[in-house]
C-alpha cells in the first residue's frame, strides 16, 4: 500500500450503552477508493462521522491524515471534502454563488467554473440551490466538497434514494474524481456501488468488521464453487455421473455447485445432447458480491437489521 | 474580519432573496405600524400625558420588528439549517464556528437597524411622531442592547426548538403572548399592573419601556432607562449561556 492517509485501530463507539462499533481495524492508502459497505444500522456511519472529526470515541487510535481528528484543525479541515448523508444548501443561493461562499473558506480553493463543471453542473450554474432535483442537489454536495481541493474525500452514502439512472450519473462523476488522484472514502448498502467504484470493500456488520479485499475476491469469492442450474422435461431423467454426487433437485429444476465448472458442464451438455433433452433455463453464475454480503451480513437471529 | 464580511455578504443575500422572511421581518411590522396608527393615531392617551397613540405605537413597533429581526428569525432559520444539515455540514469546512454566528447576528443586526431606521422614518414623516434628538443616544443604546440580547435567545431558543415544523408555533407562542402583555399591541393603560408587573420580568416589556422612555415627549434628561436595560441585559447573558450550553449542530434525527 502507498502512504497511509486513514489508520484506525480497534475503534469503539457506544450509545448509551449500545455498542454501535465494535473494534474497527482499517488501513486506507492514497489515491484508493476504498468502499465500507454494509447495512443500515451496522456503524458505518458512526465511523465515518469519528474519521471526519464530527464525533468522539470510547477506544481506539485513529489517524487521519497524521492526525487525530478530534483535535481538528482548521489547517486539517481544510484537506477533507464531505459530502454529508443528508444535507440541503440554502435554496436563495445559485449553485455558483454557494460554491464562493465556500471557496472563501478554504486556503487554496479551486476554481469555482471548473469545479462546477466536473461535478456536472455547468448548465446549472446559475439556478438557484432550491430548483435542483436530487441528483443535481447531490451533484452541488460533491462540488462543495471537492471546492476546497482537498486531498481527502468522505463520501457518505452517496446515491441513496436515487433512481437507477440518477445513481449510474453519480457513479461517473465518483469515477471522474478517481482522476484527481484523490483518497476516497465511501460508504454504501448497495453492492453494486462498490463493485462499480473500490478498489477495496470492507464489509461491516453489527459494528465488525466481517470481510475485507478487492471485490473480486471477497469473502473468498474467486474461490467459490460455481453455480450451475437448469430445469429437467417431465419424467425421471437420470443425471450424468460427473454431477450427480453434487446435484440437488427441488421443483424439477437441478443445481450443481462445482469447483470445476468446465468440468461439469461438458459432461452435462454432452449428456444432454446424446439425449436430445433440452436444459431449459440454463444458467451458470458465480456468487455475486451481494451474495457474499448477504452470507456475510446475515443476521444470525434471523431479524431485519436495523 | 474579511471572512466575517465574507459571510455576513451571501447571508444577506440569502435574507433578501427570501420572501418569507422579508414578509415576517419587514411587512409584518409596516402593516402593524400603518395599521395601528392610522386607526388610532389621532386619538390622544390621557393616562400617559395626553401622548397621541400613534407616539406610543412607534416605539412599540420598533420593539417588535427589533425581536422579529432577531429572536424569531434566528430561531426559525438556525433551526432550519440545522434540520437540512447545513450547520453539520459547515461544521466540516474550516470556517469557525465563532465566524459563521458572527455573519448570522451581523445580519440581524443590521436587519433591526434598517427597522429602525424605516419605523423611525416613517413615524416622522407620516404619523408626524417626532425622532428623538436630546434622547436619541438613549434610543440608540436601548435598541443596540436589545437586539443584542435578543439575538443571544435566539439562538438558546433555536436549541430547544426539535424541528422546523415545530419552530413557528413555538417561536409564537412565546412572543405573542408577551406583545399582549407587555403593551406592544394593546396600549398600556388598557392593562392591568398586575398583569404589566408579571410582564415586566421577561424582556419585552423593560425593551418596550426603555425605548418608550426615549420617546415619551414628557421624559426629561438623556432618557436611559437603565434598570430596564439592566434586565434585559441579564435575559440576554441567560441567553447566551443556555446557548453555549445547549445549543447543537446537527439534525435531531441523527
Amino acid at each position: 500500500m502507498n502512504e497511509v492517509v486513514i489508520s484506525v485501530k480497534g475503534l469503539r463507539k457506544s450509545y448509551d450503552g449500545v455498542e454501535a462499533v465494535r473494534g474497527v481495524d482499517l488501513e486506507v492508502g492514497r489515491g484508493e477508493v476504498f468502499a465500507f459497505l454494509g447495512p443500515n444500522g451496522a456503524g458505518k456511519t458512526t465511523t465515518v462521522e469519528v474519521l471526519e472529526g464530527y464525533r468522539g470515541r470510547d477506544a481506539g487510535e485513529v489517524s487521519v491524515l497524521g492526525a487525530d481528528p478530534t483535535e481538528a484543525t482548521r489547517a486539517w479541515r481544510a484537506q477533507i471534502g464531505i459530502v454529508l448523508q443528508s444535507c440541503v444548501q440554502q435554496k436563495e443561493l445559485t449553485v455558483r454563488e454557494t460554491l464562493e461562499m465556500y471557496a472563501g473558506y478554504y486556503p487554496a480553493p479551486r476554481d469555482v467554473s471548473e469545479t462546477i463543471e466536473l461535478a456536472g453542473l455547468s448548465e446549472k450554474a446559475d439556478e438557484r440551490a432550491g430548483r435542483l432535483s436530487g441528483g443535481q442537489q447531490r451533484r452541488l454536495d460533491v462540488a462543495l466538497a471537492l471546492i476546497g481541493d482537498p486531498e481527502l474525500l468522505f463520501l457518505d452514502e452517496p446515491t441513496t434514494g436515487f433512481d437507477p439512472s440518477a445513481r449510474r450519473q453519480a457513479w461517473e462523476t465518483i469515477a471522474g474524481l478517481r482522476g484527481l488522484g484523490k483518497t476516497i472514502f465511501l460508504t454504501t448498502h448497495y453492492m453494486e456501488e462498490a463493485q462499480e467504484l473500490a478498489d477495496r470493500v470492507a464489509i461491516i456488520s453489527a459494528g465488525e468488521i466481517v470481510a475485507e479485499g478487492a471485490p473480486d475476491e471477497l469473502g473468498g469469492r474467486e474461490l467459490a464453487a460455481t453455480q450451475i442450474s437448469f430445469r429437467l422435461p417431465d419424467g425421471a431423467v437420470e443425471l450424468p455421473l460427473a454431477i450427480a454426487g453434487d446435484a440437488q433437485v427441488a421443483d424439477g429444476r437441478v443445481s450443481v455447485r462445482s469447483e470445476r465448472p468446465v468440468e461439469a458442464l461438458n459432461a452435462l451438455t454432452g449428456w444432454a445432447l446424446e439425449r436430445g433433452i433440452d436444459l431449459a433455463n440454463l444458467e451458470v453464475r458465480r456468487p455475486s458480491l451481494e451474495d457474499v454480503y448477504l452470507e456475510l451480513t446475515r443476521d444470525p437471529t434471523g431479524g431485519e437489521e436495523e | 474580519m474579511r471572512l466575517v464580511l465574507h459571510q455576513f455578504r451571501y447571508d444577506q443575500k440569502v435574507f433578501w432573496r427570501n420572501p418569507a422572511a422579508i414578509f415576517f421581518t419587514i411587512l409584518f411590522p409596516l402593516l402593524f405600524l400603518f395599521g395601528l396608527a392610522t386607526f388610532f393615531g389621532d386619538h390622544r392617551i390621557s393616562a400617559l400625558g395626553g401622548i397621541k397613540v400613534s407616539t406610543y405605537y412607534v416605539p412599540a413597533i420598533i420593539v417588535l420588528s427589533i425581536i422579529a429581526a432577531t429572536l424569531v428569525s434566528l430561531a426559525f432559520r438556525l433551526t432550519q439549517a440545522r434540520e437540512s444539515g447545513l450547520l453539520k455540514r459547515i461544521r466540516g469546512t474550516p470556517l469557525p464556528s465563532s465566524v459563521f454566528i458572527a455573519g448570522r447576528v451581523g445580519n440581524s443586526l443590521v436587519i433591526s437597524a434598517i427597522m429602525v431606521v424605516l419605523i423611525g422614518g416613517i413615524g416622522h414623516l407620516v404619523f408626524g411622531v417626532k425622532v428623538p434628538t436630546s434622547t436619541l443616544p438613549a434610543l440608540l443604546v436601548s435598541v443596540a442592547v436589545g437586539a443584542a440580547a435578543f439575538s443571544c435567545l435566539g439562538f438558546a431558543l433555536a436549541a430547544f426548538i426539535p424541528n422546523e415544523d415545530a419552530a413557528p408555533a413555538i417561536t409564537n407562542a412565546i412572543v405573542f403572548p408577551l406583545y399582549f402583555l407587555s403593551g406592544i399591541f394593546v396600549p398600556e393603560n388598557e392593562i392591568p399592573d398586575g398583569v404589566l408587573k408579571v410582564a415586566g420580568v421577561f424582556p419585552v416589556r423593560p425593551l418596550f419601556e426603555a425605548i418608550f422612555k426615549a420617546y415619551d415627549p414628557s421624559t426629561t434628561g438623556s432618557g436611559f432607562a437603565l434598570g430596564d436595560l439592566a434586565v434585559v441585559t441579564v435575559w440576554g447573558i441567560a441567553g447566551l449561556v443556555a446557548a453555549l450550553i445547549w445549543f447543537r449542530w446537527e439534525p435531531r434525527s441523527t
